[in-house]
């Protein structure tokens, strides 16, 4: 509890500071220049001219009194918000950074790392488990995207060119951090164990699916896996990770909350006042922007004009950083130090994973209509991150072609295994329809379900067979 | 019974804080919450019991903070949400809608959220159109939310308590002009029911359904129509959704008639969907059409005199009780 004290004991000691700094109290400030007012140089009344009066007098004494002069000799006031130096110099602060800010890889396209690259090793274990959900990432998507089409299910949006940073980003967290994602991030929930089975039964909404059949395809979320229920409006769960950070900050835990939106979420209020209350209340949350280019049809150069996403991290207070999103372990190394910071020094971290939108928005979108279709090939051969990844493992003599087929062929099976089951468990019962809306059903939808129930009874050829009743 | 006396935002105040005691869960967001104590003073005190991390300033950013506090509720808080003004909840619309009422259900249970987002609301004193807002009619539609309106420094309380007991999202609404009203409560601790009406005045000639200030005009109403010959019964609604059919059809089966006077406005009111529902479900006991009495579809004006005519004025339910009761 005293941790949290800390804050408002700070506040009262910073304001007496900030009114002792004023110069209210110091009688000398006001009437050295009350002197001033009276001198011949009176009508040029630039800064230059008063620096140059207040050097004739004592100017050893007054500099070492007088706080209100930085090393350089300019004049420091404070305003609400703390001191500011000022210039004489009107000069407009360009709208885009000279160099735009660095991005942090490890591994080159060939996945070698470069020579003077800071990470950290991972063992051969976290290696290959890392490789192997990549592939079954890949192959997933592929499958269900297929099943989509054969329409089997009745959407699905895939996370093509994104593998490494949902896999990486999961690998440097532990379970009891706290996930809200988009939607473009079943990887993690790959990670911590969710089953293709489990994946399955949300995407045909069965009987079995945690959801209960609720949600479209895709809009996972699992409780014990803490990964926060996908909702479908952008941005939306910005502020809600800050308020899981701030429930974490409450209770002490040795979690952080970790949220994912892509560059289309940046422009929405949410991230705005999500980022803003995060840096305002020292929240241990990472803002991880997956910057893959588009926003279905929208690209970045239309929905900002700023330096991509990190820049604005220091906007907002917030200690931020570029990676390449197609570098596994530019990606690992990022947020394991992310996490650290968040949760150590009680603060949010913004990182913006630069990366591309291999596949489509999702089922009900063709996106060669807005792009070239050479711009996609190119990002799904030359760039992929899971070869670039597999290059590397390789290279440690960690991954085999024998293991690569083997591990295809079987979760491929697994896959097929898994949707042939689902699409035969039986779908949630008419009942679930009217549960959960409250902890328990009230009267005016016990009656509707009622009504319902009677319809039903007068009409069963107009109801679907496979619905139990 | 022991009781002691006290103001409609102090007696909201001591639900909080007994609760705020009772839950080390319970905390509150809000505009101007902590240090200041709250725009209405019902958060007086609390920052400097419970620190101010419980008791949260946030910057100004509606939908954001209660953005907040659904994060906070699914990760096991429960968290009171403060409008400076209802008015401002219109910024949070999107994460009430499409969140707060929703997750529960999309996330097949798994999460629930146990939030109250309360604040004051209604037509006050020369606030202007955007301060004056009565946002019960936009949000009782929203599935998976329940809402609760006060009136009385007895059940500000009790409903204060019931709604952070809660495990569903509540929406407690609170009147902008009754803030300083006076009542003796018990000293002992009470809880009332979300879904309950309160009969005010028991009465045989016609039912008259009201909540939060509307009450008190109908209360003036209800004196000259006794002095007149009329029996009115008084029902105060307070729970907006649900509504307390229970009470309220037991009432129309005994009276007959139906008079409803509220502060929404006329078109897509609590009234409207009270009329509907009465309809539905008592129109056999019905001897007259239902009367309701709403504000007009205006903007509330700020000129003070206008601004007195589009809320329903005592005189008003008296000769609509006399036409009624013809």
């Amino acid at each position: 509890m005293a941790v949290w004290f800390t804050r408002s004991r700070f506040m009262s000691h910073h304001l007496k500071r900030e009114v002792g700094l004023l110069g209210l109290n110091n009688p000398s400030f006001w009437s050295s220049f009350t002197h001033h007012n009276s001198s011949p140089l009176e009508n040029c009344r630039t800064p230059e001219t008063v620096f140059s009066i207040r050097r004739f007098e004592s100017t050893k004494a007054e500099k070492q009194l007088d706080s209100r002069f930085d090393d350089d000799e300019n004049l420091i006031l404070d305003f609400p918000g703390g001191k500011v130096t000022f210039t004489p110099e009107m000069r407009f602060i360009s709208e885009s950074p000279e160099k735009r800010t660095h991005c942090y890889r490890v591994l080159d396209d060939n996945g070698q790392p470069s020579m003077c690259s800071s990470f950290e090793q991972i063992s051969k274990e976290v290696a290959v488990k890392m490789y192997s959900n990549m592939v079954t990432l890949q192959i997933m998507d592929t499958i269900f995207y297929e099943a989509q089409r054969q329409g089997r299910i009745s959407f699905y949006l895939t996370t093509i060119g994104e593998e490494a940073i949902n896999i990486a980003s999961a690998a440097a967290l532990t379970t009891n951090d706290v996930i809200l994602p988009q939607y473009r991030e079943p990887g993690i929930l790959l990670w911590r164990g969710f089953t293709l089975q489990e994946f399955a039964n949300q995407c045909f909404g069965n009987k079995a699916d945690y959801g209960k059949g609720r949600q479209m395809p895709i809009h996972y979320g699992s409780n014990k896996h803490n990964y926060f229920t996908v909702s479908s409006p952008i941005a939306t769960q910005l502020p809600q990770a800050v308020g899981a950070a701030y429930s974490l900050k409450m209770d002490g835990k040795d979690a952080c909350v970790v949220t994912y939106f892509g560059d289309g979420g940046t422009s929405e209020g949410d991230f705005h006042a999500a980022l803003n209350f995060a840096a305002v209340m020292e929240a241990p949350v990472i803002f991880f922007c997956r910057n893959n280019g588009w926003a279905i049809s929208t690209p970045t150069t239309e929905q900002f004009r700023s330096d991509g996403i990190v820049s604005r991290g220091q906007a907002y207070g917030i200690r931020s950083i570029r990676v390449d999103g197609n570098d596994a372990l530019a990606v690992y190394n990022a947020i394991q130090a992310a996490r650290e910071m968040a949760i150590s020094e009680q603060r949010p971290i913004l990182v913006e994973a630069l990366t591309y939108r291999v596949g489509h928005h999702s089922t009900s979108d063709d996106s060669t209509k807005y792009r070239p279709v050479g711009e996609i090939e190119h990002w799904r051969v030359a760039r992929d991150p899971v070869t670039r990844f597999k290059k590397w493992v390789e290279r440690n003599d960690w991954w085999s072609d024998k293991d690569e087929s083997e591990l295809r062929s079987s979760v491929r099976k697994q896959l097929l295994h898994a949707i042939q089951v689902a699409e035969k468990v039986e779908k949630p019962p008419l009942a679930d329809m009217f549960t959960d809306v409250y902890d328990r059903p009230p009267s005016n939808l016990s009656e509707q379900e009622g009504l319902l129930r009677e319809s039903i009874k007068r009409h069963p050829q107009d109801y679907p067979s496979d619905v139990p009743v | 019974m022991l009781l002691h006396e006290l103001l409609l935002f102090e007696a909201l105040q001591e639900g909080l804080e007994e609760e705020m005691e009772r839950d080390p869960r319970v905390c509150v967001m809000g505009e101007d919450v902590g240090h200041y104590g709250g725009s209405y003073k019902v958060t007086k005190g609390l920052a400097t019991k419970y620190g101010d991390l419980r008791v949260l300033d946030t910057p100004i950013a509606e939908n954001s903070f209660t953005g907040m506090a659904i994060g906070a509720a699914m990760t096991g808080l429960r968290p009171i949400v403060e409008g400076m003004n209802m008015g401002f909840l219109l910024l949070a619309f999107n994460q009430i809608s499409n969140n707060c009422g929703m997750l529960h259900y999309t996330s097949g249970g798994q999460f629930t959220i146990p939030v109250v987002i309360r604040g004051p609301g209604g037509v006050g004193r020369q606030l202007g159109a955007e301060h004056s807002q009565r946002l019960e009619s936009y949000f009782q539609s929203i599935p998976g939310i329940q809402m609760v309106a006060c009136s009385t420094p007895y059940n500000a309380k009790g409903l204060m308590k019931a709604a952070i007991r809660s495990e569903n999202p509540v929406i407690l609404f609170e009147h902008v002009l009754l803030y300083n009203l006076k009542e003796r409560i018990p000293d002992e601790e009470y809880v009332l029911s979300l879904e309950e009406a309160e009969m005010v005045r028991p009465g045989e000639h016609v039912t008259i359904l009201t909540y939060s200030r509307m009450r008190y005009h109908v209360m003036q109403a209800a004196k000259t129509l006794v002095n007149k010959g009329y029996d009115p019964e008084v029902i105060d609604i307070r729970s907006l959704k649900p509504f307390d059919l229970h009470t309220i059809g037991n009432s129309v089966k005994k009276t007959h008639r139906v008079l409803i006077v509220e502060e929404c406005m006329r078109t897509g009111g609590i009234g409207a969907s009270l009329t509907a529902a009465i309809s539905e479900n008592f129109h056999d006991y019905l001897d007259s059409p239902i009367v309701c009495l709403s504000s007009q579809d205006v903007p509330t004006p700020y000129a003070g005199t206008l601004e007195e005519w589009t809320v329903v004025q005592p005189a008003q339910i008296v000769a609509a009780v006399e036409q009624l009761c013809r």
